[in-house]
């Protein structure tokens, strides 16, 4: 059997190269195929990756844990004891990069001539930083300097509407645990500006200990949110920070806290298959012509080989590691020219002419390609897998010749 | 193996609307070892009953029996090895592997057969050497004259050393004196080796080598006559 496949594997190989140009036009097409296929998956994960890594920078963090009524009713009545004991002791061992607690409560805030709802966000600086949870530019003043900080930070979005800036007063008013108006007059200490104006218009930034005391509320929080090295490992690990928790809280990874976002990944893969099976059936008509016509100038040789003693599986072998050689070898162009032409576009792709189309779909005016081995692997065994399928018609009419008829062939 | 049995063999082919006889109860005995020539005009059914026997074709009814196997009733894959180990094909159009040089020919049918590669290129060299063609092996087949190349078809059809074998008009495409040397051949490989021939062809020089000659005409055998050799080999 070893012989036989070695002598079909040298045949198949030689034959490939006996027309040249056609060969070369079919590796050509199959490698900007495979190029295409990775190119497309490259920037369709670069627009999710981005996505979601907005999402998370919003939500914040990866897992959150919360009070079980908190996601229900996210009111200072179902704030939570900081963490302790089992849970703390989870929260600093790997794998968590960084983690925070904050309160985390619906709020209005007044200027002079307007008045705005946000959610006012009670952070410790410190604890925020390390879980990339910070406003991305700090454009006008400062960032709160600690917990203790008595100043707030507004979105420059947000101060356009409040007709506000840097330096004036406004007024911020909650609810207390008794339901009474918890309110405090304080100075916009910083403007920030985010990749997506909406947060611009949505967070409100103060001292966490400042938040505490204005709600009366002790040293409760609203939220413990925590990361880990990569988010789509979460479901790896969150199960422990679970148990550690206990039944009192509720332990939520990103995809379960924010089900579009979460059901993200799983589309683009989904996306990724589709254009690249789309894009095979293009080119498997290539193929199977190529195949075809390869058998059909060579019928009197494969009934010589079947007169020879050729069984029929090996007539069939012979044809499908023809295009077994060439679908390798267009993978293997089209992989590298997919490497050499992503590879320098990672550092990120200027779309900020589409940029407030693209902000809706919660990106921002860059993209970053991303080179993915298991989009390279997927596009791989899709074009192997359809390919030998494609394949396999020409393999069983070479396979299925008369041997007289196909040396009487002229 | 070598000794053939055809009993009432019956062969039609359908061309359009006409039903052509290739074989018309076909009875014929051959012996291990023997030397033989089927002539007739072209249609005749030399060629059908060439490729009844050795498998490539089977007939309509009848029976045929290679050695002790009845072949008409072998499938598709017991076909193929009943070629593949006890019959070597010899073809008019000489139909060599293009991208096989010719010791790659010679040793293809053995690599199929599974026989180890330092054994395979020893038995090729041998049968090259013995066909005339030591120098040429690396040659691929657009590179040798008509003569040089049915020989490598005649090295690859012994090479695996079947008891038989079966060459359809092996001498049509050459000039005398290569089918002169390839007939001289044959009658070499059948007295040393005791390899059965049975060739088809029309060209009465090559009858002359046979012991025996088969008449047929349309489909049926007409002649059947032992004779001397008129024409030995050449030492």
């Amino acid at each position: 059997m070893h012989g036989s496949l070695t002598a079909v594997a040298t045949l198949a190989w030689r034959n490939l190269w006996r027309n040249h140009r056609r060969t070369l036009i079919m590796l050509m097409a199959i490698a900007i195929g495979v190029w295409a296929m990775i190119f497309m998956s490259a920037l369709m994960r670069g627009m999710t990756d981005q996505m979601v890594r907005n999402g998370l920078h919003t939500l914040p963090g990866e897992v959150q844990i919360h009070h079980r009524e908190y996601r229900s009713d996210p009111s200072v009545v179902n704030s939570m004891e900081p963490p302790s004991g089992a849970l703390l002791q989870a929260l600093e061992g790997p794998p968590i990069a960084a983690w925070s607690s904050r309160v985390r409560v619906p709020a209005v805030i007044a200027s002079e001539r307007s008045t705005r709802g946000v959610t006012l966000l009670g952070v410790d600086p410190a604890a925020e930083g390390p879980l990339g949870s910070l406003p991305d530019e700090i454009i006008q003043g400062r960032f709160l300097k600690d917990a203790d900080d008595r100043g707030v930070v507004i979105g420059a979005s947000l101060a356009r509407r409040l007709e506000t800036r840097l330096g004036k007063r406004v007024v911020i008013m909650s609810q207390d645990p008794d339901n009474n108006v918890a309110d405090r007059g304080t100075r916009v200490v910083g403007i920030y500006r985010a990749r997506l104006s909406g947060t611009e218009d949505r967070f409100v930034y103060a001292g966490r200990t400042v938040i505490q005391g204005m709600l009366r509320i002790d040293n409760l929080v609203s939220e413990v949110a925590l990361t880990a090295d990569d988010y789509r490992h979460v479901s790896a690990w969150y199960p422990r920070i679970e148990a550690a928790a206990g039944d009192e809280l509720e332990v939520m990874p990103w995809t379960e806290l924010d089900t579009f976002l979460g059901t993200m990944l799983g589309v683009q893969d989904g996306f990724a298959l589709i254009f690249m099976v789309v894009v095979f059936l293009a080119l498997s008509f290539g193929l199977v012509n190529t195949l075809v016509m390869a058998v059909f100038e060579r019928v009197r040789e494969i009934g010589l080989m079947q007169a020879l003693g050729m069984r029929p599986g090996l007539i069939m072998a012979q044809i499908l590691l023809e295009s077994l050689y060439l679908l390798c070898l267009g993978l293997l162009l089209g992989n590298v020219l997919a490497l050499v032409t992503i590879k320098p576009l990672e550092a990120g792709i200027d779309i900020s002419s589409v940029a407030q189309g693209m902000e809706m779909m919660g990106m921002g005016a860059t993209l970053y390609p991303v080179l993915s081995v298991w989009d390279m692997g997927m596009s791989t065994a899709v074009v192997v897998i359809l390919g030998l399928l494609a394949s396999l018609t020409p393999a069983w009419r070479a396979a299925r010749l008369d041997p007289v008829a196909a040396l009487n062939e002229t | 193996m070598s000794s053939i049995s055809c009993k009432d063999l019956c062969k039609t082919f359908r061309q359009g609307e006409e039903v052509i006889t290739g074989l018309d109860h076909v009875c014929l005995d051959i012996e291990e070892g023997a030397f033989v020539c089927l002539s007739g005009p072209s249609g005749s059914g030399k060629t059908t009953l060439l490729n009844a026997m050795g498998g490539l074709d089977t007939p309509d009814s009848g029976e045929i029996i290679v050695g002790e196997q009845r072949v008409d009733q072998l499938d598709k894959a017991e076909l193929a090895d009943m070629r593949l180990h006890h019959i070597g094909f010899v073809f008019q159009a000489y139909n060599l592997i293009p991208v096989l040089s010719a010791r790659e020919n010679v040793e293809f049918v053995m690599q199929v057969q599974g026989v180890p590669a330092r054994q395979r290129r020893q038995q090729a060299q041998q049968v090259l050497n013995e066909v005339g063609l030591t120098g040429l092996e690396s040659r691929l087949p657009a590179e040798m004259s008509g003569g040089q190349q049915q020989r490598v078809a005649v090295a690859r059809a012994i090479a695996n050393q079947p008891a038989l074998v079966l060459a359809d008009e092996p001498t049509a495409n050459l000039d005398t004196r290569s089918a002169a040397h390839l007939m001289d051949l044959f009658v070499t490989l059948n007295r040393e080796r005791g390899i059965t021939f049975v060739i088809s062809t029309h060209d009465v020089r090559v009858m002359a080598y046979a012991r025996r000659l088969i008449s047929m005409r349309d489909g049926m055998i007409v002649g059947d006559e032992h004779q001397e050799p008129r024409v030995m080999a050449v030492e």
